[in-house]
């Protein structure tokens, strides 16, 4: 199977005054494993229905490879489509709905039938194959889509949220069995959801989009560690956004004129632990929560700003003494200070 | 920018889901909007083709017009009156009953209304002749000494309509009442309001939406009844439609019959801004909820 | 609902009381019409002294009767046949249109269901009679389809609602042409609906009376035309007969149609 690599070139969707993708581009290379993060109303969805050919860009171009399929009906994309609710025909069982799309190509009956099993072996469910849809488990149902979404060899895939349904367990199952799959395939998938874990654990790359913009392109480890923006420091976790001036150095060197990101996670209560190149903030503990693997600690700085702190349980004995209102210095070490030029805080 | 081909797209489309529609935008225009335009067309032709006010002026100014609509309004509202006299407390038993208690009932509710109304008229006839079964029953109970004139009259009419009705108004009224949260009922019995007050104070208010939608559905049928005052009026009862078919069906005037259509759409159209402007008052006071 | 009111037992007795009252009076003409049917008497009387299946006999003898109960038999199918495609078609076109272009369509697919029957019958008489069509079957199929246009859209526009509208796209994505989208993924999804829009555009012509009473005549009188016209000379059990069969077939319909939906 070829698989393509999908370019979108400045395409511009708007409801009205509401501006849903403002002028976005990406390039998505072939065989690559994408995912599209942001919260609901960022865009992501919109973005891959226009791929799919379900929203029509208002301007703009997507390319499939060489092919220019803005203006193409979504019958004629062969794309692999896995809906947020998984969208399976309820009134054909399992292996009606896998064949379905080898029908509609006019595939001879031996044929569909072996291919149909196929895809259904790739998912694990071939024993299933003449049940109902009603009769299905979640995560049965969750794997005829992408047996139906893979079976007709589409050239990429689209995933819309597809665990969301899902309850955890299950849902850390999938994220390694769609990735499994992706790379057995080696098919160019965008992958949405504003799930910044299961986009962390998925993606080759991810793009973090917000009011219909991209916010930044990265690999999962710089999009954690190098946000480029105050929204995805915070999008991606517990991430604290402070002033410069409030931060000093261990060694005494000014820290950065510029606002720092340090997530809660970084920090340690022990001098040692952070190095000497490491940074200091010193308040007063406001609150503490104990969550299981770790305490969370909020600490106020002398100017009234609240810094989340995270001690994991093991390196957390003293935590548990710890008195509101008294004073406290956290550190962290040089390499998790990120600077974020131009953020406020 | 939006790029004009994509916009072309969009455009063609719309057309292709509005061109879904055609086929039956085509027949009702053709069967329901062109006869009333002709109907308007026709209000303004004399017989000899030419167009003038005739036709207004001699309908308009004949007593029969006019005691045709009172009979009308009064046929209306009369049923009106007794569906919700009727129709609310049969509503609110129904509402407070168990869910299968409930279903069946409405069952036997609803046998009316797959019913045909020309059976549903015959047996009213049968029913409430001279030596009819309610007169059978009456004279001989000795609560009455003679025979009651129940049919072909106003009173039959009114009978006639009301059965006919009630089913109708009840659906929605019924609807209503089953969809109030019981812990509304509950709150205002801990608050120590009597039954009567929490029907007056709660049930009522919540189905007002209820009852205003029956009453819509009410005046719809009711205006333009035509079969139940034909038969169980006897000739003596006249509302406008009757009088539409006396009309053309003795004197051929299709001139006056279409004016008679008119006055008829009139009087709706001035009962339903009626209603809007019912409704806007009852949603200003926070009262509807339909 | 009043269990909050558990010790107002009179209340209560009243109320369920009165209610069978109303619903006995709602039931009463139906269940008159049966026994009379089978009367052996020439007069009305209930209940009857002796009973017979003359009347019936008299309905199932009488040609113009059965051509009556044959046209309307015609005029029903024909009427589903034709106003479920039109509505279902403009269903998925009022979903999908939305707004302003919605609203439109859906109050002139509607306007026959709020116009009175008299005025539709009496317009569409003349526009036929211009054309010289009154008296002949199409006329009376034009003036039912119109009338079960509203009924069907009212059944099918909330269950177009509630259908997933992913599943249309999932076909379209998977190589589905729109034909075979509403073929294959939308019409066998709301089949429960259709049987009831099908049962419902059968019914609105069946018992459609002042249309057919205005503009069907001579051989393509329906039923219910006939009917009136009886009622208005003379009343004998034979309408009776009619009435008991009439609602007989009525009952079975809906019941083959229900018992089809709940399987």
């Amino acid at each position: 199977m070829k698989s393509l690599a999908i370019t979108i070139d400045s395409v511009r969707k708007t409801y009205g005054t509401y501006i849903a993708l403002d002028d976005v581009s990406l390039d998505i290379k072939a065989g690559e494993f994408l995912t599209l993060l942001g919260p609901s109303g960022s865009g992501k969805t919109t973005l891959l229905m226009a791929l799919a050919g379900f929203v029509r860009p208002d301007s703009g171009k997507l390319l499939l490879g060489d092919q220019d399929i803005t203006r193409l009906a979504p019958n004629k994309r062969d794309i692999g489509i896995v809906f947020q609710n998984y969208a399976l025909f309820p009134h054909m069982n399992v292996l009606a709905n896998v064949e379905y799309p080898l029908v509609l190509r006019k595939a001879p009956r031996a044929e569909v039938r072996k291919r149909a099993f196929e895809a259904l072996a790739r998912v694990k469910l071939e024993d299933l194959s003449e049940r109902n849809i009603a009769a299905l488990s979640g995560g049965q149902r969750q794997r005829v889509a992408l047996a139906r979404a893979i079976v007709f060899e589409p050239r990429v895939m689209l995933m819309d949220e597809p665990l969301s349904a899902l309850d955890k367990n299950l849902r850390e199952t999938m994220q390694y069995e769609i990735r499994r799959l992706h790379d057995d395939l080696g098919i160019t998938t965008i992958y949405v959801t504003h799930d910044q874990r299961e986009a962390l654990i998925m993606s080759d790359r991810i793009v973090v989009m917000n009011s219909g913009r991209i916010q930044q392109i990265d690999t999962p480890q710089r999009i954690y560690n190098h946000p480029s923006t105050r929204f995805v420091a915070e999008f991606m976790g517990e991430a604290n956004i402070i002033a410069p001036g409030l931060v000093r150095r261990i060694d005494g060197v000014d820290a950065s004129p510029e606002a720092l990101m340090i997530r809660a996670e970084s920090f340690h209560l022990d001098a040692k632990l952070a190095g000497r190149d490491g940074v200091a903030l010193e308040g007063t503990l406001r609150a503490k929560a104990f969550r299981g693997e770790n305490w969370l600690l909020t600490l106020v700085l002398d100017g009234g700003q609240e810094v989340l702190v995270c001690i994991p349980a093991a390196l957390a004995s003293g935590c548990a003494e710890l008195a509101t209102g008294q004073s406290m210095t956290a550190f962290a070490s040089a390499a998790k200070v990120h600077a974020i030029p131009g953020a406020r805080t | 920018m939006a790029d004009p081909a994509l916009a072309a797209d969009a455009r063609r489309e719309r057309r292709f889901f509005l061109s879904l529609s055609l086929p039956a935008l085509f027949i009702v225009g053709l069967a329901a909007i062109l006869p009333i335009l002709w109907i308007i067309r026709q209000s303004f032709l004399t017989t000899g083709g030419e167009y003038s006010l005739g036709n207004y002026d001699k309908v308009l100014s004949s007593g029969l017009t006019w005691s045709a609509l009172v009979t009308t309004l009064e046929l209306s509202f009369g049923t009106l009156a007794i569906c919700t006299l009727l129709g609310t407390p049969l509503a609110l038993a129904l509402a407070s009953a168990r869910p299968r208690v409930a279903n069946l009932l409405m069952a036997f509710v609803m046998l009316p209304l797959w019913t045909s109304i020309l059976v549903r008229t015959y047996g009213w006839l049968v029913l409430l002749r001279r030596d009819g079964l309610i007169n059978a029953a009456l004279t001989d109970s000795g609560l009455t000494a003679e025979p009651l004139p129940l049919v072909y009259n106003f009173t039959g009419t009114l009978i006639g309509m009301v059965h006919y009705m009630l089913p109708l108004f009840l659906l929605p009224v019924y609807a209503a009442m089953r969809d109030i949260d019981a812990n509304l009922i509950r709150a205002a019995a801990s608050m120590g309001a009597t039954l009567g007050q929490t029907i007056r104070t709660v049930i009522l208010p919540l189905s007002a939406g209820g009852i205003f939608s029956g009453s819509i559905i009410v005046f719809i049928y009711t205006l333009g009844f035509f079969i139940t005052p034909a038969v169980l009026g006897g000739g003596k009862v006249n509302p406008l439609s009757t009088r539409i078919e006396r009309t053309l069906s003795t004197f051929q005037d299709w001139g006056s019959a279409s004016v008679l259509g008119i006055l008829l759409l009139v009087v709706m159209a001035l009962i339903g801004v009626m209603f809007l402007a019912a409704r806007r008052l009852l949603t200003r006071n926070g009262a509807a909820h339909a | 609902m009043l269990e909050a009111y558990p010790d107002n037992r009179l209340s209560r007795i009243c109320l369920w009381g009165f209610s069978a009252l109303v619903m006995a009076f709602l039931m009463l003409p139906t269940l008159v019409v049966v026994p009379l049917s089978f009367s052996a008497s020439d007069l009305l009387e209930f209940p009857p002294r002796a009973y017979s299946l003359r009347w019936y006999d008299h309905f199932f003898g009488s040609a113009t009767w059965m051509a009556a109960l044959r046209t309307s038999l015609i005029l029903g199918t024909l009427t589903a046949m034709l106003a479920v495609p039109l509505g279902l078609l403009a269903c998925i076109s009022i979903n999908r249109l939305g707004g302003k272009a919605a609203v439109a369509i859906q109050g002139i697919l509607l306007t026959p269901s709020i116009v009175p029957g008299i005025l539709l019958a009496i317009g569409l008489f003349f526009v036929l009679a211009a054309q010289r069509l009154v008296g002949t079957l199409f006329g009376v199929l034009v003036g039912h389809v119109v009338l079960a246009i509203p009924v069907v859209c009212i059944v099918l526009l909330p269950a177009l609602a509630r259908f997933d509208w992913n599943q249309v796209q999932a076909a379209r994505s998977l190589g589905a042409n729109w034909a075979r989208a509403i073929g294959g993924i939308i019409v066998p999804q709301l089949q429960i609906s259709l049987l009831s829009a099908i049962l419902m555009a059968f019914l609105t012509s069946l018992d459609e009376s002042v249309i057919s009473i205005f503009v069907s005549s001579g051989q393509n009188s329906t039923l219910p035309k006939l009917m009136f016209i009886s009622l208005r000379d003379q009343i004998d059990p034979t309408i009776a007969a009619i009435s008991t069969v009439w609602t007989a077939i009525v009952v079975v319909v809906v019941l083959i149609v229900t018992s089809r939906q709940k399987s």
